[in-house]
Order: structure tokens, then C-alpha cells, then sequence
């Protein structure tokens, strides 16, 4: 914030830094590793959109997974039956899925709270519908295979040459995101969301930036799963469920409605969390022998995990890290002052 | 024209156990304004709790009966007390996420303890069967329907009569009000989800006697959405009326439809009754029109 720009460049040049070397930097475990961060990256994508629908604008989505689920299977169809590129696939997937999203919000803005929350529920089950049943195109619960993509040549196919571009697209949607809420758009969202009769009163076209924010949550959730088709090569209905459509809203509430950076540290935290308790699993594993723990005892701990937070911290992980940062830049000042010596 | 009758028994067979589900949400919903995801982990739930204590436990069936509506009941009360009420006046997608959460634990619960695999439900109701219209109909359709209809008429008259069923209208109708003319609203909310958790355990072991106890049984959590938008979030006989409708859908759509369509058509033709319903009214067939004031 205080910072001025000519301090800024060197935090950037590391920033680079880190990011090109994390993925050679690595001793063991490296493919586990990078798929975790992959896996996070594209969680990251879908995350920020729906935050830019549900946690900036105020409109609830039960259906984000569906919408992933759309732009996977315009990357695979397009890529298997027209062979295009990479390049085309991605943005395609963008642009097919901001159309469905906006085919679905059109009539669903009319609506609000919980029966806008119906709406997109019905939406991703019409839609999980459609994936298993329109098997000339989908192939139904079989699922459709590709090869990996290219990029200048070079086949993207292990989880180094991924993370370039998971990360890349992931950061450019933090980036994407945080300048929108500087215009004028953004800030007709957040309008929005605060009261929306008193920002259609301050002469915002309350239906117009709903459908934006539609289009554009939408965009992000294609492109996430146009990613996830790339990076798994295999898709089918069962990956699209509204299971994940909870765990993205999940991940918008752990990590903080409404913020940047929530998306992230939510990301994060739902992808890492099933292989926390999987490792934990294995540990314990020679104690407990039952057939279905892992399974039941993800779903325990998730759920638990979620009501801890809405009780507890309703704000989210973002809230507690900036309140973490601010007790030690305190700490810090604090420590200036003493080595500064008594004020006189 | 006898696939057809026999069609519309089934139908309306599920929607009085959907009815009597429904209900479950609308109550809560009538005096909290919580809108309960986890309605249908309740419903498994106490159908596997009924499972345990007839089949497992071996207890007379009527004594399970009555221990299971009890369990239940301190079920229900234990998840209000413990999460949704510190959750009071917060925002929709809180009380959302929350009773999603609630029912992730409840499903994992049941996971952990009865793994997941499909179980015969015990018969519990005499069988018999009887002649309509040319048409066997099992007992266990009737028994489903007249406890559904018997229920849904007692808590009728429960909400138009009794002390306490005046008292949670009045505290969901207005919170402030009711507590200035000595209603605990503490206690309303509690009995409420007492009541609405053992009404889910009579509706799971409904479901449970018609089709099979499984984990996934509290999927139909989510589809009597589309009921209770149907017969409007807050009326008890609107969820009854929805109930009956959306199950007559299904069983019509599933024989008529789905052939057409190809898949299971049935399983999401509530919801894409729903979104018509929606784009045509937009706070569903009964429901009252929210008017929003600066």
C-alpha cells in the first residue's frame, strides 16, 4: 500500500525468481509436489470466479462445478474432433462457457438468495445431465480422452512443464481479478452486493452488472476446467459433480468472501486438506482398520471444518492472516521504537 | 391405462414421503429462517438409526420406533444448540454452507459406522395387499401414504391449535414480538428442530421400507428443494401439495420422458420442473412475494 513504485520492482524480480526455480529446487517428492500446486492453481481459477460471483457481487452458485465441466468438455471435444491447439482450446473453453453461464443467469437474476441458490442447483444437475447422456459428444460416464497439448512444440505432459502454466494462468487471474475491482465494473459489483435497490437508485443497472459478473465468473470457471481436462487428459461426468461445486463454495468461505487473496489460501487449503488427512490416514492406518475411514473420515473432518470456520471465523483464513500480519508489523514498530529509545 | 394408475400410485406414494420431508424444512425454515441442507443426512440418519435398533440391537419394534424418534430428536437439538445457534442473522450462503457442513458430518458419520452398502430395510408394517382399480397395490405403498397423510394432518392441527404450535408460528412470524408476549424463542427453536429432525426419521424409514437403505439416501435432502419452492418456503400445506406433485413428475417422467430422453431422466426432472416454475414465478407456486425496503 505505503510502498512507492520504484520500491516495488526488486519484490517482483524475486517473485520470478521463486517461480522459476520452485519446480528444480525440489529434493523428493517432486511430482507429488508440483501436482498438489497444479491441482491448487487451477483451484485458484475457479475459486477467483466464483468469488467474483458469490463473495464480490452476492449472488449464490451452486453450480460452479458444472460450469468447469463445460468448458473440460468443449477443451476435449475441440481438441479431439477439430484438433485445434492449445492456444484455442483454452480461451474457447472461456468464451462457451461465459455463453451457458450467461444462458443460465439470464433468467435466473430475476431471482435472489435462495432461489437464485436453487436455480444454479438445478442448472448443475441439468447440466451433470447432460454430460452423461448426450454420448455422441460427451461419451457419456465413459469419458472422453486427449493426447497432451503443445505449446511451441514441446508436449505439456508432466507436471513441470504444467505447473508453467497452471501458475502462469493462475497469477494472471489474481492479476485479472484484483484490476477489476479498480474499475468501474468492480465496483458496481461490490454496489451490488451491499444493497442492490441502493445501487440501482446511485443509477447502477443492477441487471446488466449481474449478468457481468455472470459472464465473467463463468469465464474464469471455463478456463479452469478447461485446464483440468489438459491436465488429467481424462474427463468424465463423475468430475463435475456438485460435490465440487460445495467444495469451491467451500473454498470462497475458508479462504474469505469478497477478497483477493481468499481465493488462494482457499484453494489451497481444500485441495491440501483431503491429502493432510489421507497422510494422517496412513499413519494411523495400522491402528484403525476399517474399510471406508478414509472416505467417511475426509467428509467428517471437511464438514467439521467448514461449521468451525462459519462459527468461529466467518471471514475466513484471509481475516486471519491480515490479522497475524498486522500483530507483527505492531511487534515490529514496537521494537523500532524501543531501539529508537523513549520519545521525547 | 393400468401402466398409467400404476404409475400415478407410485407417484403419489414418494411424494407423500417427499411431502412429509418437506415439512421438516418448512417448519425450520417457518421459525428460524435457516434453510436446512441437511435435511436429508437427518433422514438417512434416522433410518439407520432404526435399522441398528430393530435389526442390529434386536429391539421390539415399537419400542425402536419410539427410541429412534427420540435419538433423533436429541440429534436435532444437539445441532442446534452446538452450531446454528450462533449462527442466528447470519448471511444466506453461511447458513448454507453450514448445514452442508452438518450433513458432510452426518454422511461421514454414517459412512464410518455402516459403510456403504445397500441394506433391506426390516419390514415393519404388516403386509398386505389390496385391489384398486384392477391394480394390486402393496401395503407398504398404503402404509407410506396414509402415515405421510396421517402426519401432515396432525401437524396441521398441531400449528392451528395447540399452545405450543401457536407460539412457533408466532415466533417465526415476528422473532421480537413473540418474545415480548413471553415466548421463549430459545425454546421454540429447539422443539423445532426436535420435531423436525424425528419427522425426517419417520420419513426415512418411509423410503427406507420402499426402496432401500443406503448412504445415498440423503440425496433426497435435495430434492425436496424443489418441493418446498413449489408449495412456498413457509407454508406446511404447500409442502404437502408440492410433495404429491413433484412425485406424480417423477414417476410420469420417468416412465414417459426418460425413454425419450435416454438416461434417468427422472432424477433431475423435479429440477427442470423447478427452474420453469422459477422463470415463471419467481417465488414459486405459493410462495409469498418478499418485499424488500431500503
Amino acid at each position: 500500500m505505503g510502498r512507492n513504485k520504484e520500491k516495488q520492482w526488486p519484490y517482483y524480480l524475486i517473485f520470478l525468481g521463486v517461480f522459476l526455480i520452485f519446480p528444480f529446487s525440489l529434493f523428493q517428492y517432486t511430482k507429488y509436489i508440483l501436482f498438489l500446486v497444479n491441482m491448487t492453481a487451477i483451484g485458484v481459477i475457479g475459486a477467483l470466479g466464483l468469488n467474483i460471483l458469490t463473495g464480490y457481487t452476492g449472488l449464490i452458485s451452486l453450480g460452479q462445478a458444472a460450469f468447469m465441466g463445460v468448458g473440460a468438455y468443449t477443451v476435449a471435444i475441440l481438441s479431439t474432433r477439430v484438433g485445434l491447439p492449445l492456444w484455442v482450446n483454452l480461451p474457447a473453453a472461456g468464451v462457451v462457457t461465459t455463453f451457458v453461464g450467461i444462458m443460465v443467469g439470464t433468467p435466473s437474476l430475476r431471482l435472489k438468495g435462495f432461489y437464485l441458490a436453487m436455480s444454479t442447483l438445478a442448472a448443475e444437475f441439468l447440466l451433470e445431465y447432460v454430460f452423461k447422456n448426450w454420448e455422441s459428444m460427451t461419451q457419456g460416464i465413459q469419458g472422453l480422452f486427449i493426447t497432451p497439448p503443445q505449446i511451441f512444440g514441446m508436449p505439456i505432459n508432466n507436471d513441470r512443464v504444467f505447473y508453467f502454466l497452471s501458475v502462469t494462468l493462475a497469477i494472471l487471474g489474481v492479476i485479472g481479478t484484483r484490476n477489476l475491482f479498480r474499475t468501474n465494473v468492480g465496483r458496481a459489483f461490490i454496489a451490488i452486493r451491499d444493497r442492490d435497490i441502493a445501487a440501482e437508485l446511485i443509477g447502477i443497472d443492477v441487471f446488466k452488472y449481474k449478468l457481468v459478473s455472470f459472464a465473467i465468473s463463468s469465464f474464469y470457471a471455463g478456463v479452469a476446467g478447461g485446464l483440468w481436462c489438459y491436465y488429467m487428459t481424462i474427463i468424465n461426468p463423475e468430475a463435475f459433480q456438485l460435490s465440487i461445486s460445495i467444495d469451491y463454495v467451500a473454498m470462497i468461505i475458508v479462504g474469505g468472501m469478497g477478497t483477493l487473496w481468499g481465493s488462494v489460501y482457499g484453494a489451497a487449503f481444500v485441495v491440501l486438506l483431503p491429502e493432510a488427512i489421507q497422510r494422517i490416514m496412513e499413519v494411523l492406518q495400522p491402528v484403525l482398520h476399517m474399510e471406508y475411514t478414509f472416505a467417511a473420515f475426509k467428509q467428517i473432518v471437511f464438514g467439521f471444518i467448514i461449521v468451525v470456520f462459519l462459527i468461529f471465523e466467518p471471514k475466513g483464513l484471509s481475516e486471519i492472516f491480515s490479522r497475524l500480519g498486522n500483530k507483527i508489523s505492531n511487534l515490529r514498530r514496537k521494537e523500532d521504537r524501543i531501539a529508537r529509545g523513549p520519545r521525547e | 391405462m393400468d401402466l398409467l394408475i400404476q404409475v400415478l400410485i407410485a407417484g403419489i406414494t414418494i411424494g407423500s414421503i417427499y411431502s412429509l420431508i418437506a415439512i421438516g424444512v418448512v417448519l425450520i425454515f417457518k421459525s428460524s429462517g435457516v434453510i436446512n441442507f441437511a435435511q436429508g443426512s437427518m433422514v438417512m440418519v434416522g433410518a439407520f438409526i432404526t435399522y441398528a435398533l430393530v435389526v442390529q440391537f434386536k429391539i421390539p419394534i415399537l419400542i425402536s420406533l419410539l427410541l429412534a424418534f427420540l435419538i433423533s430428536g436429541v440429534m436435532g437439538m444437539i445441532i442446534e444448540r452446538s452450531v446454528l445457534r450462533y449462527l442466528t442473522g447470519a448471511s444466506l450462503i453461511s447458513i448454507i454452507m453450514v448445514t452442508l457442513g452438518i450433513s458432510y458430518v452426518l454422511d461421514g458419520g454414517a459412512l464410518a459406522t455402516w459403510g456403504s452398502s445397500n441394506f433391506t430395510f426390516p419390514k415393519l408394517f404388516p403386509s398386505f395387499s389390496i385391489q384398486l382399480g384392477g391394480i394390486k397395490v402393496s401395503s407398504i405403498y398404503l402404509w407410506s401414504f396414509l402415515t405421510s397423510m396421517a402426519l401432515l394432518v396432525i401437524f396441521l392441527l398441531f400449528f392451528k391449535y395447540s399452545k405450543m404450535g401457536l407460539s412457533m408460528r408466532a415466533a417465526a412470524d415476528n422473532q421480537k414480538v413473540a418474545v415480548v408476549l413471553g415466548i421463549s424463542s430459545k425454546k421454540v427453536l429447539s422443539l423445532t428442530w426436535i420435531i423436525s429432525s424425528a419427522v425426517a426419521t419417520a420419513g426415512g424409514i418411509l423410503l427406507a421400507s420402499v426402496s432401500a437403505l443406503h448412504v445415498n439416501l440423503s440425496y433426497i435432502g435435495l430434492i425436496v428443494f424443489p418441493v418446498v419452492i413449489l408449495g412456498g418456503l413457509d407454508s406446511i400445506a404447500g409442502a404437502a401439495v408440492g410433495g404429491l406433485i413433484v412425485g406424480v413428475l417423477e414417476a410420469i417422467s420417468g416412465v414417459y420422458i426418460a425413454p425419450l430422453l435416454g438416461g434417468a431422466f427422472q432424477q433431475v426432472a423435479a429440477f427442470a420442473f423447478l427452474l420453469i416454475i422459477l422463470l415463471i414465478k419467481p417465488y414459486g407456486l405459493f410462495g409469498t412475494k418478499e418485499i424488500e425496503r431500503l
